[in-house]
This record gives structure tokens, sequence and C-alpha cells, in this order.
């Protein structure tokens, strides 16, 4: 069994916890260990990044040091904002100039510590052809967009993962549970990130575009593994329509949660009823008649 | 805001500045070649005063005041498409994040409402080790006046229950504030004066 630290952060305490439940289910069928961070702490994220860069990573270095203490060398969280901080505290603990002052405020170095996203462990250490081995219930018939978001795979030299501007981890996962994943030309465009609080229009324009889009290509529902991603698109799909005029109506799962659903997990489990907007719509058992589906398809 | 007067550009030309930012961003501002590939891709150019690509001009230029008083420094979200395609390898995101860091400390922060929210963001991790989203609306609405931001979405979230009415705390506290404390201090050393409390209530709109 993998053993792997487990940095769920800030949102998936809140209003992403369906993203935590999700993860630990799915974790836990692909026998890997998540170990919780003991005492972890916020990031920091942008506003910390904002205001001073040691600050940003002596408070995501300090779980680094937790995590290390715990025995694990491996660290994943689900969410991507919390993955750049924690990568920015590795960098800045690697870095001759800046070590010392990271050493002395977090007590201890964090090399050799390796941090990477869900969708990383997911895609690697499990793989979509696992996936595909375990799937009980089939996705097929169903047509989810793969949508990454900004920080997932960016900056490349940071992420260490995927292709920075044309992705397909998260196409290869959502394949492997027997649903089609279209080519999305805005897989990794900005959502309109930490704005939905303070410039709501941002995330109407931005995030309309993405439920445009993916509704052209006659999406589903939209695949997602970042929370904040997971909130302007779903939560505020509503705020969206208001703005944007229009009446979208595209759910917005977690990677995990398409995953638990196609090994065949309850959906209450997995959280699905947190979802704003319905995704009864990916129930459906479309198994059988996958055929006439791609007559519709054309 | 005044635009940029362009005959002035030699008289309000500051030559630090330029070392400034890419002593702060780690960054070689004057790789930039003006190809255009960061405004292109950026998502909030329409928002922006300047378009990324003549931020990077006018920091080469020395322009001081017009870019630490620029709308755009604020209203990026640093997303990292201007990074990923900077044919130079400069990290652009990262100079844009060094200027609002210097903004704060030259006091000259263009969206204060958007700083309050980082600001109150900053609170909730310095008081709880953690953000508490319920706690983090309210008080930051109050702050900037607008007290029903998003309380369209209440009722649903109620339903969901995803609204948590109490914060998670991080028992060690104390290393928290300590991270706080000797960051801030850093930084005082770093600007060469006092510099503007994180969270002060300066920034009220």
């Amino acid at each position: 069994m993998k053993r792997v630290a487990y940095y769920k952060g800030c949102s998936l305490e809140g209003l992403a916890t369906e993203y935590d439940r999700s993860t630990r289910l799915v974790c836990e069928a692909f026998g890997i260990e998540l170990v919780e961070i003991h005492d972890w702490n916020c990031c920091g994220s942008s506003p910390a990044h904002s205001y001073d860069p040691l600050l940003s990573s002596a408070l995501a270095g300090r779980n680094l040091a937790i995590a290390a203490d715990q025995g694990c060398d491996v660290v994943m969280t689900p969410c991507p904002g919390c993955l750049k901080s924690l990568k920015g505290a590795q960098e800045t603990c690697e870095d001759p100039s800046k070590r010392k002052a990271f050493v002395d405020l977090v007590g201890r170095d964090v090399d050799g510590m390796k941090t990477i996203s869900l969708l990383q462990l997911l895609y690697e250490e499990v793989g979509p052809e696992a996936i595909k081995k375990a799937v009980k219930r089939p996705l097929s018939g169903h047509v989810l967009i793969p949508y990454y978001g900004c920080l997932l795979t960016r900056p490349a030299d940071r992420a260490k993962f995927d292709d920075p501007e044309n992705p397909i981890s998260l196409d290869r996962l959502i394949e492997a549970t027997g649903a089609t994943a279209p080519d999305f030309p805005f897989k990794t465009e900005c959502c309109g990130a930490t704005y939905g609080v303070t410039r709501n229009e941002f995330v109407g324009r931005l995030s309309g575009r993405i439920l445009d889009m993916a509704s052209q290509l006659g999406g589903e529902a939209i695949v997602v593994a970042c929370p904040l991603c997971q909130q302007n698109l779903d939560m505020r799909q509503d705020q969206i329509n208001k703005f944007a005029k229009r009446d979208f109506h595209l759910p917005v799962p977690y990677i995990s949660q398409v995953i638990g659903l196609s090994l065949g997990i309850s959906p209450k489990k997995l959280g699905l009823d947190k979802l704003c907007v319905s995704p009864d719509v990916l129930l459906e058992d479309r198994a059988g008649d996958e055929k006439r589906v791609q007559e519709q398809a054309g | 805001m005044e635009r940029n007067n362009i005959l002035s550009v030699q008289q309000s030309r500051d030559s630090d500045f330029i070392r400034e930012v890419e002593e702060a961003s780690g960054q070689n501002v004057s790789k930039c070649y003006q190809c255009g590939n960061c405004m292109a891709s950026c998502v909030y150019t329409f928002a922006y005063d300047y378009p990324v690509t003549q931020i990077m001009r006018l920091i080469q230029l020395g322009q001081r005041d017009t870019v630490l008083s620029s709308r755009s420094i604020w209203l990026c979200a640093n997303c990292q498409a201007c990074t990923t395609r900077c044919p130079n390898n400069i990290d652009v995101a990262q100079v844009m994040e060094a200027l609002r860091i210097m903004t704060r400390q030259a006091d000259t922060v263009s969206q204060p409402d958007i700083q309050a929210f980082y600001d109150e963001f900053l609170r909730s991790v310095k008081t709880f080790g953690r953000v508490f989203e319920t706690g983090l609306l309210p008080v930051y609405n109050m702050r900037v006046k607008k007290p029903f931001t998003d309380f369209d979405l209440a009722p649903r979230l109620l339903k969901k229950g995803k609204i948590t009415f109490f914060p998670a705390l991080v028992k060690n506290r104390k290393k928290i504030a300590e991270i706080f404390e000797v960051t801030k201090r850093e930084c005082f050393s770093k600007a060469g004066k006092a510099r503007p409390e994180p969270l002060s209530s300066k920034t009220d709109t």
C-alpha cells in the first residue's frame, strides 16, 4: 500500500467537503493510504504570496515539515492553489539565498519532499489502465468536459506534470471511466479565480465562456480538479446566467466523484448531492445504448 | 487615473526602478522585446488600464509612478498564461506579483477592496490558522460597505450544509503568529522603511 501525506487545505473543509470525501474513497479503493498532516494550517494562498514570498513559503512549509516528521516523502493535495504554495515552499528551502530564513522559521528543512496534485497521483500512481479494470458501472454514453483550470499544470517548471498548454491526464482519466472526453479548447483558461467575491462580473465573463464552450461541445458536465474552479462554475452558475443572460445548467463534479461513480461507490457517499447544479444526469445508465449515442453524435 | 504622457518619459525616468523590480521578482525584465504574447494570453486585458506588455515596457522605461499606480497590477489573477507563453522565459506573473508587493510598500494599491479581501483572508489565517470561509465574507462585506455581496448564495449553501458556523482551529497558533511576526519584520528591513500593516483598516473605502 502506498503511503502519502494528505494536505486537504481549507476549501476541502468548507465549501468543497465532497471533494475531500470522494478523494478519500477513491484513494482507499486503489490501496493508497492517506496520512492527514497533523495540525495542518492554511497555505496562505494568493493573499500571502502578494504580501510577502517568505510568509507564503513559511506557512506552506510548516505543513511539509510536519509531513516529513510523520515519515512521508510525498505530499498530495487536491487543491491546485495549495499545490502552488507547497511547491513554492520547497523551492524556497532549496534556494541557497533563502534557505536559512526558511529553516529558521519553519524549524527544519524539507529536502527531498515531493508535492503532487490528486490528479497527478491518480494519473501516475493509479493510472487510467487500473481504473479501467476497476470500473463496475461504466459511464459510457456520457460526454464529460475535462477542465483543468490555470494552476494544475502551470507554471511548467514548478508543476513538473503533464503539458502546460494542452494537458491530457484528466482526459485520460475521464475516458477510463467509459465516458467520452471531447477535446476542450479552454482546458487551461482562467475561470476568474479569487475574484468571485470582489469582481463578480469577471467570473460571469470568464466562467461564462467556459460554460458556453462546454455546452457547444455537447458536454453534459464539466469535470474539474480544483475547488475554486468548481465554486465559480457550479455555485456561481446562477450568477453567471444572470450576468450573461444565459440559461446554463451544467453540473460540475470533481474527478474523484466521477471515478468514484464508475467504481460503483454510492452517489450519496461521494457527496454528489452537495453540488449546486444537480448531477443526476450522470446517474443515467447508458452503458447499454452506447451505440445510439454515438449515432446521435454523428 | 492619468495616462502616461509619452513625451515626458525621459523626465519621469527612474533608472533604479527596473533594478528594483528585477531584484524583487528575480526576473530579467530587460529581456522583454515586446512580442505581445503575454497580452494576447491574458484574459484580464479587458479590465486593465495598461496591458501587461505595456507594463513590461514601462518598467524598462523606469516609469515607477505609472506602473505602481496601475490598475492592472491588482487585477492580475496570477493565472500563469503569460509566464507559460513568454518566448524569453520571463516569469511575467512573478513580475506582477513583485509589483503588487511594491505597491503595498509604496502605499499605492490601486484596488483597495481587493487588498481588503486579501487582508481579511490573512487575518483569518493569523487568527485561526486556517481560513474560515463563513466568517471571511461578512467581515469583508462590512469593511468595503457592500453588505449583501453573495447574499444570494446563502439559502442554497445552507440547504446543502456547506456553511460552517465555527472555525477550525489550528492547535499550534503560536507558531502561525510567529511566522506572521517574523516575516513582517523581515519586510520592514527589506523595504528600508515602515511598511503599512497588512491587517490595518487603512484601505477602507
